[in-house]
């Protein structure tokens, strides 16, 4: 069971439309400023979440509006923890190359996940086949770093 | 994402406004340069003041169109970025890539 300070705040879950990802960044983005992250953190945090939930549509769901993406903001130890799931086939992120590599640097796809590493402080993927990818992402709440951190809000 | 066409000096004047992102602001560049292109434009210029996010996808479509451009034999260079969208550039290392100009006449006296 998760303790109260990890239940989502935020919980949405979309179809598989492009057009839905603003949606899923006004909603954590008011969250994360009812937090305490100042703006230019929040522009950032929600362009990765973007990323996330691109890639959830396009490579997981392959578009298919009728396949749900799953987003979820906690909180844990300070940091925000958002989740973005699809179920799609699973995915390796391995397979991806180094955008800054030369040979890449022209390539006009391939810099999602390069985005979500630049502009989270941790992610991780979880890849089950056929049961869909997980990516969870953390980002540092700098108000709860205070010996008040007990004092942050509680809902969204 | 909104895309003002002009002519300016015989270059084609792109000025983008809004969100450069996956399924809309892309797919509308890509239609600008493309009909530029079609319409005869040689060199283009991508007016970028009023852009406040570039995603992946955005950034994508801004070398599709710098490589499509150079492949016909002109130019495309960007004028006027917000400090949010050449920090992208820097972080992706795009900046050494693109010819970036701080104000308009400048970029149009360097075609």
């Amino acid at each position: 069971m998760p303790t109260p300070e990890e239940e989502p705040q935020v919980k949405i879950s979309i179809g598989s439309r492009y057009d839905h990802i603003d949606l899923i960044q006004v909603v954590v983005d008011d969250a994360l400023s009812r937090l305490g992250l100042d703006e230019d953190s929040r522009h950032w945090v929600g362009i990765a979440i973007r990323e996330a939930v691109a890639n959830a549509i396009k490579h997981g769901n392959q578009q298919d509006p009728s396949k749900r993406v799953d987003v979820e903001l906690a909180l844990r130890e300070g940091h925000a923890i958002i989740r973005v799931h699809d179920d799609g086939q699973g995915f390796d992120p391995s397979t991806v190359g180094d955008p800054l590599a030369p040979e890449n640097l022209l390539k006009p796809n391939g810099r999602g996940i390069f985005y979500m590493k630049n502009f989270m402080d941790e992610i991780d993927y979880q890849c089950r086949p056929g049961g869909g990818t997980v990516v969870t992402m953390r980002k540092r709440l700098p108000e709860l770093d205070s010996a008040d951190a007990d004092e942050a809000p509680s809902g969204a | 994402m909104k895309i003002l066409v002009r002519n300016q000096q015989g270059i084609t004047v792109l000025s983008l406004k809004g969100k450069i992102t996956i399924g809309v602001g892309d797919v509308a560049l890509r239609t600008a340069v493309n009909e530029a292109l079609e319409a005869g434009a040689r060199n283009i210029l991508l007016e970028l003041s009023g852009v406040t996010t570039v995603d992946s996808s955005g950034i994508g479509e801004m070398v599709n169109a710098y490589t499509t451009v150079t492949n016909r034999g002109g130019q495309l260079k960007l004028v006027s970025l917000p400090a949010k969208v050449s920090d992208i550039l820097q972080i992706t290392q795009l900046i050494t890539v693109f010819e970036v100009y701080d104000d308009e006449p400048e970029a149009l006296a360097s075609f």
